[in-house]
């Protein structure tokens, strides 16, 4: 089985680990990646901000770049939600006839990290081994868009030595929201609070998720209070085994 | 308890008006408890309705087939109406439905009007209206109440005086109803209330009541409500005015088989309302013997000509997507700025408001979508704001004022820089330059300028690292396509 890697433009940029972690997962179970470095951005940032011919270039390039591939993997629930929900709107009102059935064919062929083991590989235990205390918090786009449900759960629970604890207000917003979080930063902080006061009732190590942005928020706080408590990419956790543990971060 | 303004032409921009909520510690707890309970008691009752999405689709469906011939609907409703012995009013807008108002109490020459919760009401101002002509409007549902006695505004649409909590209750109501020694027990509460009121329903001839329905078919207005403070309004006054936006009509009595469950379980958690009032005109001997309702448009029909806006006009008013809001649940109503709160205030009224006013609103969201999950006519909220958003961004981005903000900018920037490979590599490297002097020996960054310093507020950030994937991939020598 081949599938095309598409790495957001954040994780690129600012959380590498996550793309290398999915490497070396797929890679133990036999998948045949590639990546197209011409790749850059879905498109989601500039949607959700209102602009919205940009977000229609680059929903345009991502359809063409990946129209061929036998399947595309996200490692980021949200980009694929930008995908499944508003690149048919963008299309149907910017794009032209060939780029709609396009892009059509090309949808299904669209997932989402814990989406393409479990409904595509048909595998819940990847053989990771992680001994640590994980909570995982449910981004909202994989909750209410993708609709992962407990997918992202079934695969942790088969991590041997990983003892998950579950959190309260799973379905609450950590307050990240893409540029909300700089335009409404103070109500962004507010709910924030909630939900780092939610992680440390966990008494986890790590926070894990599908979405580095979500992780980046939640990350920002745990860090700014010194509480010791790490954000991990459920992409690290599955790649991690005994010879080879995940990358731990600074 | 701070002095809101909720006029969106004047109102302070969002994230502006939040801050001071966002300190007020007695604000927040209230809001948390409310919406928590309100929240326990729907999710149980949506919990027992195993059809509960199918109720959805229905209630979604009778909604837009309203909305797509709802010309046709309205004239049924004031031909069956006016023949039942009601007369019937169109507002094109707030002034309009105001004077209209007014001139029907100049003719029953009424000093004093009791009235049954209205947000529509609200919408048009109508009670500052009233008073500049002397007339003196009396709420009479207890939270309007607590809130007008308190000259407090309301901050959620099914229950208004949601922000405060009872012991500041038992002080609004002491010491306007002159009650010393009053206790803060609900019972006490509501027993002074009662006797307050009890008098006003007794002696005041003329009521203004809202609408949640109005049925095509028959001509009827419905109202559901808690307290049985609407009921007592509804049928001892002499004269009623319902006020009723035009997307309230639904076209068949039995369609009220749906809007009535999925009303009552989204608004207050309950399986039915426990005042559920219906009437058709007049009937004589039996309630109020003269009948007006004012069908209000007030920008809703420029609404519904825009194809993904107009699900905005499916909305029952039933709340249920501000107390899920985790951004409602932080700041409560009034930070919107609008009678309109919430999810659902934060598309309507910059659309009410011709997109003129309020452009804050549609960005006062983090997109989580949990409004559309529990909407009981499926209104694709996060749908619309990003819709908003887009027309905020058409409306200005050609304004001069806008080019060199640093939204705009950097907007631009990352669409040119997107939209190449090489660029962004280029613009990744430069981004490792620029970050470094800000980047601790950690690895970390705590303190940022510009609009950085927005994230830097509370949360750190990771500094870049010196490989990219895409640069540890060629590294690596692997597969291209």
């Amino acid at each position: 089985m081949r599938t095309s890697l598409f790495i957001t433009c954040y994780n690129d940029t600012l959380f590498p680990e996550t793309g290398r972690a999915v490497v070396r997962l797929l890679d133990r179970l036999g998948v045949e990646i590639t990546f197209n470095p011409e790749q850059t951005c879905c498109g989601q940032m500039h949607a959700n901000t209102g602009f919205r011919a940009e977000a229609f270039s680059q929903a345009k390039r991502f359809v063409r770049m990946y129209k061929d591939a036998e399947s595309v993997l996200i490692p980021s629930s949200s980009c694929v939600a930008m995908i499944r929900d508003q690149y048919p709107g963008l299309f149907a009102e910017l794009g032209s006839p060939t780029l709609r059935d396009e892009f059509e064919a090309l949808l299904p062929r669209v997932y989402e990290l814990s989406e393409f083991l479990i409904d595509k590989l048909g595998v819940q235990d990847v053989g990771a081994y992680f001994p640590h205390r994980v909570t995982y918090h449910a981004s909202c786009h994989g909750l209410r868009s993708l609709q992962v449900d407990d997918k992202p759960m079934r695969l942790l629970q088969n991590v041997r030595g990983l003892q998950l604890a579950p959190i309260e207000n799973l379905d609450r917003c950590c307050g990240f929201g893409g540029t909300f979080s700089i335009k409404n930063a103070e109500v962004s902080s507010a709910m924030l609070a909630g939900k780092v006061h939610d992680v440390l009732s966990t008494r986890a190590e790590f926070c894990a998720a599908l979405d580095n942005s979500c992780l980046m928020h939640i990350g920002g706080s745990l860090h700014r209070q010194y509480t010791g408590v790490r954000t991990i990419h459920l992409a690290q956790i599955l790649a991690s085994t005994e010879n080879d543990p995940a990358e731990v971060l600074a | 308890m701070s002095h809101a303004v909720l006029d969106p032409r004047v109102a302070p921009e969002f994230p502006k008006a939040a801050l001071p909520v966002l300190r007020d510690t007695q604000l927040r707890k209230n809001v948390a408890h409310a919406t928590d309970v309100i929240q326990a008691k729907r999710a149980k009752l949506v919990a027992e309705k195993k059809d509960w999405q199918e109720l959805r689709t229905a209630a979604a469906a009778i909604r837009d087939n309203v909305l797509g011939n709802l010309g046709d609907y309205l004239e049924q409703f004031e031909e069956r109406c006016t023949a039942a012995g009601g007369q019937v009013h169109w507002a094109s807008d707030a002034a309009e439905a105001r004077r209209i108002i007014l001139d029907i109490l100049r003719e029953e020459q009424a000093r004093e009007v009791i009235k049954i919760k209205t947000m529509t009401s609200a919408e048009i101002d109508l009670n500052p209206a009233l008073k500049s002509a002397g007339v003196h409007a009396i709420e009479t549902d207890l939270a309007e109440l607590i809130l007008q006695l308190g000259k407090e505004e309301p901050s959620h649409i099914v229950v208004p005086a949601l922000h405060v909590n009872r012991s500041q209750v038992r002080e609004i109501f002491s010491k306007s109803m002159h009650l010393e020694g009053l206790s803060d027990e609900p019972q006490a509460l509501t027993a002074a209330a009662r006797s307050y009121l009890r008098n006003k329903f007794l002696t005041i001839p003329t009521a203004i009541s809202g609408a949640n329905y109005l049925v095509a078919e028959t001509g009827s207005v419905v109202i559901v409500e808690s307290e049985g403070n609407g009921r007592m309004c509804l049928t001892l006054p002499r004269t009623l005015i319902t006020l009723a936006g035009i997307e309230k009509i639904i076209p068949r009595f039995e369609d009220l088989e749906v809007m009535l469950q999925i009303l009552a379980r989204s608004a207050t958690g309950e399986r039915m309302n426990p005042y559920n009032s219906l009437w058709t005109g007049v009937t004589e001997g039996d309630g109020p013997q003269r009948f007006h309702v004012v069908l209000l448009d007030n920008g809703r029909s420029e609404i519904l000509a825009r194809k993904t806006e107009r699900q905005t006009l499916r909305c029952i008013r039933c709340g249920a997507c501000q107390n899920t809001c985790p951004v409602y649940r932080q700041t409560g109503g009034h930070a919107y700025g609008s009678v309109y709160g919430g999810p659902i205030g934060a598309i309507l009224t910059p659309q009410l408001m011709h997109m003129e006013h309020a452009q804050s609103l549609p960005y006062a969201s983090s997109l989580c979508g949990a409004c559309y999950e529990v909407c009981p006519v499926k209104i694709n909220i996060p749908e619309v704001l990003i819709e908003l958003r887009a027309q905020v961004v058409d409306q200005d981005r050609h304004k001069t004022s806008r080019l060199f903000d640093p939204m705009y900018m950097g907007m631009r920037m990352a669409n040119s820089v997107f939209a190449s490979a090489g660029r962004f590599r280029a613009a990744q490297r430069l981004g490792r330059t620029a970050l470094k002097p800000f980047t601790g020996k950690d690895g970390w960054i705590r303190s940022l300028p510009g609009l950085g310093a927005k994230w830097t507020i509370t949360r750190d950030l990771r500094g870049l690292p010196e490989q990219s994937f895409r640069e540890w991939w060629e590294k690596q020598g692997r597969k291209m396509p």
